[in-house]
């Protein structure tokens, strides 16, 4: 018991490390520009994708590295020629670009690497349990992919907090037309963001890669739990997108443990819903079949109860 | 030559476009599984595998003197899907259907193809499935339309369940399989048959995921590990067995697996991971391995060309039961061919006898349960460049496979 | 009779003439419907009219939300999908029962079945506007389509839950199993919601939608309350996609967890927003575009739907307000001398814009061949033209279409802008 509870635990650390390291981007370029990237989980699968070729002509260290840079520049790109167009004809339009962007992303890599999935292997290096929990191995390559994300966090907490660029960028969360003014280049900024949000992606999925599958439906797979994570943390709130992405990581790991349904909760209340009727269905549905549609729950709930999410600064 | 090319582009560029239609005369068999998505390393391996098969029957001269053409298209393992794919094969021309991936797509394509040939007398087509394994298929949802090539999950399960009997080193199982129809055949059958043969054997476990949605399952293996199982029973196919048995090697679970499809793409890589040496068991029509000269040198030419073996010996006996109905019938005609299909008895590809019951249209053949791990030298074939294979450690004769079955058929009357 | 009173206009119109001039159009599409299979009669046809149907007023219901009251919903296919399982629900029950419904009605089951929950879900949706609402219908949608799964006893699992058209009662001994039939049925129903969805345009609260679009505060000073208006607008586009679910469960005769999918949610926006979410025939084209692209491109290319993909982007680029935006926008031409100087620029232009595409598309085409079916090596036909992929000549030759294609056709631009100048001088010329 004791065993599951450790091990539900460090998987749902890193599941919503994993999370983390996504919505970092996404929250900072919604914060800043007010564009909710519906392509950001795209940019995740292109990093893995880029990670994965590159892998096999340079290996896994060199990929970690050029991959999200690759990646980032390519967001950079989107911004400025695509994004920044779109501008001017309103939200809707732009929330509509970055969708269609997703579809395209999806589909240039089933055209480029297919509809399979890749084999993107654990680098030699990291292939080997890195310690034993009671009877069971934890991975190696779980704990870096721990480990990096908590690097990334804190260096990206560092640069905001302590820089100047963090100081301009932070400003210009709130007030651009001011940055302007005091002539900083806020579209240079902006354009910046936004490559460094889809780099960040990118280094999510050049990671992720090898220990999910590296297929062209990993967007679509990822991408609902992003926009939760997002939004229940608060757009807008880095440490609020950190905190939630640990809840939702754990609590749809933790759920998945727990075999539990009402109808063993009340067991006493000798209740039994005839069968092939809704009330039968819901009386014995376990908590662990409900584990995937938790995240959305609490997303409604935080929607309606409290839009500008649990830590967030500003609604839409 | 590069100016000529460069006009010629323009000009069609111009032009505009012209569908080409296929001239020749073939016979036209649909193959509608995923061809991307979840199910896709299988759909896609099975659709070259049915393509290589064809080529070798048209090789050979073809049936009647037409080409078998093979089109593939993508359901996306989803059931509204696959009968808007089944409409279009049915306008493209194809009278012959065949799917395997997903027992709730088959019931939809079944229930499809029963109201079509209703609807449109004259203009029937036949579903061939081959890997679609939920026992209703051929009881309480059978029909004259539908034959099954592949042994049903009961079948399967009585196959498996007799052969772990013997073993008293088993005490507690853990049952895990995908959430829907076919995944809820197996855990029903295993506990059935488990309590009829082995009523000490303690069910530790009792899982039902979401089908092909799971990409770590981590948390699972970590519920299997504190359940105390010594045994696990699955019915998973593709990634789902693939990434189980991943996330079981990376927690160094070790136990033993009896299996359904441990050979789909990934799965014999997983296994190797886990290091489990002959104890992944899988109940199969057919092994690489087994010492029988003509499929052996299938296998070997099948190798060749493509990256992978054959997961599907059924698959050949499919296309050749067809061949040599439509052989018999003198005829494309669907009515035709059914009437032939039913009762027709063949030689299948592993070697010994199978026959098409007319009573359900289910098939039945030779049963192997093979385990996986290392070779020996008269065991040429191993899997996904591991050095592992697979090897036969029971075998199971067709009568021995029968079961019985409460369909009533509706028959055409001719 | 004095000179004030005197007519000084032409006389006025007959009764008949304005009643034809307003119900015209309604009988020209009527016709329409009616003749289309007798011209395109084959079984692909005929399911793509019948797909063409049920997309029409899906989209139509989707457009209320977007194009009239400015809500952007990402989850519109939960009541399509809700309608759907009505109407098969509904049909069994008839069929079990052998009650005297006959097939016709049963899309009003769905309809039903998408109000009901309209009303449920809207409630909690329509508390929030702009992203906030477009957060939580994605997430309901990912919620009911999930639970699709669970509540096995009324959405049947995986496999979903089946049903027989022909097993209603027969009026006039029609039993819905031919495609014809079915087509006509489809083709009765979206006339019918084309007309009252239109209808509701023209009401008071229809236009107070559009006041809620355009600046929700000023319609709260007038005295309305935006969130009802919404809530209503809800409700009525959930009946209308309720009635789309109904007709495509009478179609597939299935329905099961995909009509909840996100694709069906993306499909009915790109529709909608392709068409042009500004006018009310806009969804229509872009409905009908839509279906008959998914079902025909796939045979003419393997990756249509990247190029639908990069449609859609430039649509959202450069003509936002879509197909019947671009139409609208040379209505002042028509009847008029300026509009053959447009029609002609366009042809010069145009050209030039087909080898610019045609030069694009070769080197998706090759890119494809090359790296997904390297297995099948690479030679390829463009339009009927062979070629390599993998000879240097062929890839000169599309970056040559492509790259002189463009600049051609950017230098016909100040010839459209010229033209549209002498059209009007008073409006902003631009390609």
């Amino acid at each position: 018991m004791l065993e599951l509870v450790i091990i539900s635990t460090l998987n749902g650390v890193q599941y919503g490390m994993l999370l983390f390291l996504m919505a970092s981007g996404l929250t900072l370029i919604f914060s800043m520009m007010g564009v909710l990237n519906f392509a950001h989980a795209s940019f995740y699968m292109l990093g893995a994708f880029f990670g994965f070729q590159i892998s096999r002509w340079l290996g896994f260290w060199p990929a970690l590295v050029i991959a999200p840079v690759a990646v980032g520049g390519i967001g950079a790109l989107v911004e400025r020629y695509g994004l920044r167009n779109v501008h001017r004809h309103g939200h809707v339009p732009e929330l509509l670009f970055t969708f269609g962007l997703a579809y395209v992303i999806e589909e240039v890599v089933q055209m480029i690497w297919g509809k399979a999935p890749v084999d993107f292997r654990v680098p030699s290096l990291l292939d080997f349990p890195a310690f034993t929990v009671f009877a069971t191995n934890y991975p190696a390559y779980k704990l870096f992919m721990l480990l990096t994300s908590v690097a990334i966090f804190v260096v990206l907490f560092i640069i905001l907090r302590r820089t100047r660029i963090g100081l301009v960028v932070q400003a210009a969360l709130t007030h651009p037309h001011m940055v302007a003014h005091l002539g900083h280049n806020v579209p240079l900024v902006f354009m910046s963001v936004f490559g460094v949000g889809t780099a960040l992606a990118a280094v999510a999925g050049v990671i992720a890669g090898p220990a999910l599958v590296t297929q062209s439906n990993m967007a679509g797979l990822l991408g609902p739990i992003l926009f939760v994570v997002v939004v229940v943390g608060g757009l807008g709130s880095l440490a609020g997108a950190f905190a939630a992405s640990l809840l939702i990581g754990l609590v749809q790991t933790f759920a998945v443990s727990v075999n539990l349904s009402m109808a063993d909760i009340f067991a006493f209340a000798h209740f039994t819903p005839s069968p092939g009727t809704i009330a039968r269905d819901v009386w014995n549905v376990t908590l662990a079949q409900i584990a995937p549609i938790l995240p959305y729950v609490l997303l409604v709930l935080v929607l309606v109860l409290k839009p500008t999410g649990l830590w967030g600064t500003r609604e839409t | 030559m590069g100016r000529n090319l460069l006009w010629g582009l323009a000009a069609a560029a111009v032009m505009g476009s012209i569908l080409s239609a296929k001239a020749q005369e073939t016979i036209k068999v649909a193959y509608i599984d995923p061809l991307s998505g979840g199910g896709a390393s299988t759909g896609e391996t099975g659709l070259k595998t049915y393509q290589f098969i064809a080529d070798q029957l048209n090789a050979k001269g073809g049936v009647l003197g037409k080409r078998i053409e093979i089109v593939g298209y993508d359901n996306k393992l989803n059931p509204q899907e696959s009968l808007i794919q089944a409409q279009k094969a049915i306008d493209a021309g194809a009278r012959v259907i065949t799917q395997g991936n997903g027992s709730a797509v088959a019931a939809a394509l079944t229930d499809f193809v029963a109201k079509y040939n209703d609807r449109n007398p004259g203009k029937e087509v036949l579903y061939l499935n081959y890997a679609a394994v939920d026992p209703v298929l051929t009881n309480e949802k059978c029909n004259y339309w539908h034959f099954r090539f592949d042994a049903n999950a009961d079948i399967k399960m009585e196959a498996l369940t007799n052969y772990l009997k013997p073993s008293t080193s088993i005490k507690k199982v853990y049952l895990i399989n995908q959430d829907y129809s076919f995944g809820q055949a197996v855990r029903v059958a295993a506990r059935r048959m488990l309590a009829a043969k082995r009523p000490d054997i303690q069910i530790v476990g009792d899982e039902l995921h979401p089908l092909q949605k799971i990409t770590d399952f981590a948390p699972y293996v970590a519920k299997i590990k504190a359940s105390g199982a010594d045994t696990i029973i699955t019915g998973n196919w593709d990634k789902d067995i693939s990434l189980l048995l991943k996330a079981a090697a990376d927690a160094g679970l070790q136990v033993d697996w009896y299996t359904y499809y441990a050979d789909a793409p990934g799965g014999p890589t997983a296994i190797k991971q886990t290091g489990l040496n002959h104890r992944v068991f899988q109940v199969a029509e057919g092994a690489a391995n087994i010492p029988n000269a003509p499929s052996q040198e299938f296998e070997r030419a099948l190798r060749a060309k493509y990256d992978f073996g054959l997961l599907y010996p059924r698959a050949v006996n499919e296309l050749r039961l067809l061949a040599a109905a439509i052989a018999e019938a003198k005829s494309t005609d669907p009515l035709k061919i059914a009437a032939k299909l039913e009762g027709m008895k063949f030689t299948v590809f592993d070697g010994g006898e199978g026959f098409m019951r007319a009573d359900d249209h289910q098939f039945f053949q030779p049963m192997y349960i093979k385990s996986f791990g290392d070779l020996t030298t008269n065991e040429p074939f191993d899997e996904e460049k591991t050095g592992w294979g697979w090897r036969v450690v029971a075998k199971v004769d067709t009568p021995d496979t029968i079961l019985p079955t409460v369909c009533k058929m509706k028959r055409p009357s001719t | 009779m004095s000179v004030l009173t005197a007519r000084t206009g032409p006389a006025p119109r007959p009764a008949i003439l304005t009643a034809i001039g307003r119900y015209g159009v309604w009988l020209a599409v009527a016709a329409a419907f009616i003749v289309l299979p007798l011209v395109f009669g084959s079984g692909t046809a005929l399911t793509m009219m019948s797909l063409m149907g049920i997309s029409i007023v899906f989209a139509l219901s989707y457009n209320m939300l977007l194009g009239q009251t400015g809500m952007l919903s990402f989850g519109h296919a939960v009541y399509f999908g809700l309608g759907a399982y009505f109407a098969v629900h509904g049909m069994n029950a008839v069929a079990a029962g052998g009650l005297p419904v006959p097939l016709p009605a049963i899309p009003l089951a769905g309809g039903c079945g998408g109000l009901v929950f309209a009303i449920l879900f809207g409630w909690v949706s329509t508390k929030r506007s702009g992203t906030a609402f477009a957060m939580i219908s994605l997430g309901l949608a990912e919620l009911v389509g999930s639970s699709a799964l669970i509540l096995r006893s009324f959405f049947g699992g995986e496999e979903g839950v089946t049903t027989d058209r022909t097993k209603l009662l027969r009026l006039f001994g029609v039993s819905f199993g031919q495609q014809i039939e079915v087509y006509y049925l489809i083709a009765a129903w979206c006339l019918l919601c084309m007309f009252l969805m239109y209808a509701f345009t023209r009401t008071p609260l229809g236009r107070m939608c559009n006041a809620v679009r355009d600046n929700a505060e000023r319609a709260q000073f007038v005295g309305y309350d935006p969130q009802m208006v919404r809530f209503l607008a809800f409700c009525v586009s959930g009946f209308f996609a309720g009635v789309a679910g109904g007709l495509a469960a009478i179609h597939f005769e299935i329905a099961n967890s995909a009509y909840f999918s996100a694709t069906q949610s993306g499909n009915v926006l790109l529709a909608t927003f392709i068409g042009g979410s500004g006018y009310f025939f806009g969804p229509v084209i872009g409905a009908a575009l839509v279906s008959y692209l998914q079902v025909m491109l796939s045979d003419l290319t393997e990756i249509w739907q990247l190029y639908f993909g990069l449609l859609f982007i430039a649509m959202v680029m450069f003509a936002p307000q879509g197909i019947a935006g671009v139409l609208v926008m040379h209505r002042p031409l028509w009847g008029r001398r300026a509009l053959s100087r447009v029609t002609a620029a366009y042809a010069i232009a145009l050209p030039p814009a087909l080898v610019m595409l045609a030069g694009f598309a070769l080197v998706i085409e090759m890119t494809y061949r090359l790296a997904a079916k390297a297995a099948e090596g690479p030679a390829m036909t463009f339009f009927t033209v062979p070629l390599a992929a993998d000879r240097p000549e062929a890839w000169l030759a599309a970056g040559a279409l492509a790259i002189g294609g463009f600049v051609l056709f950017r230098l016909t631009w100040p010839i459209i802008a010229a033209a549209w100048a002498a059209a009007d001088p008073r409006k902003e010329s631009r390609p």
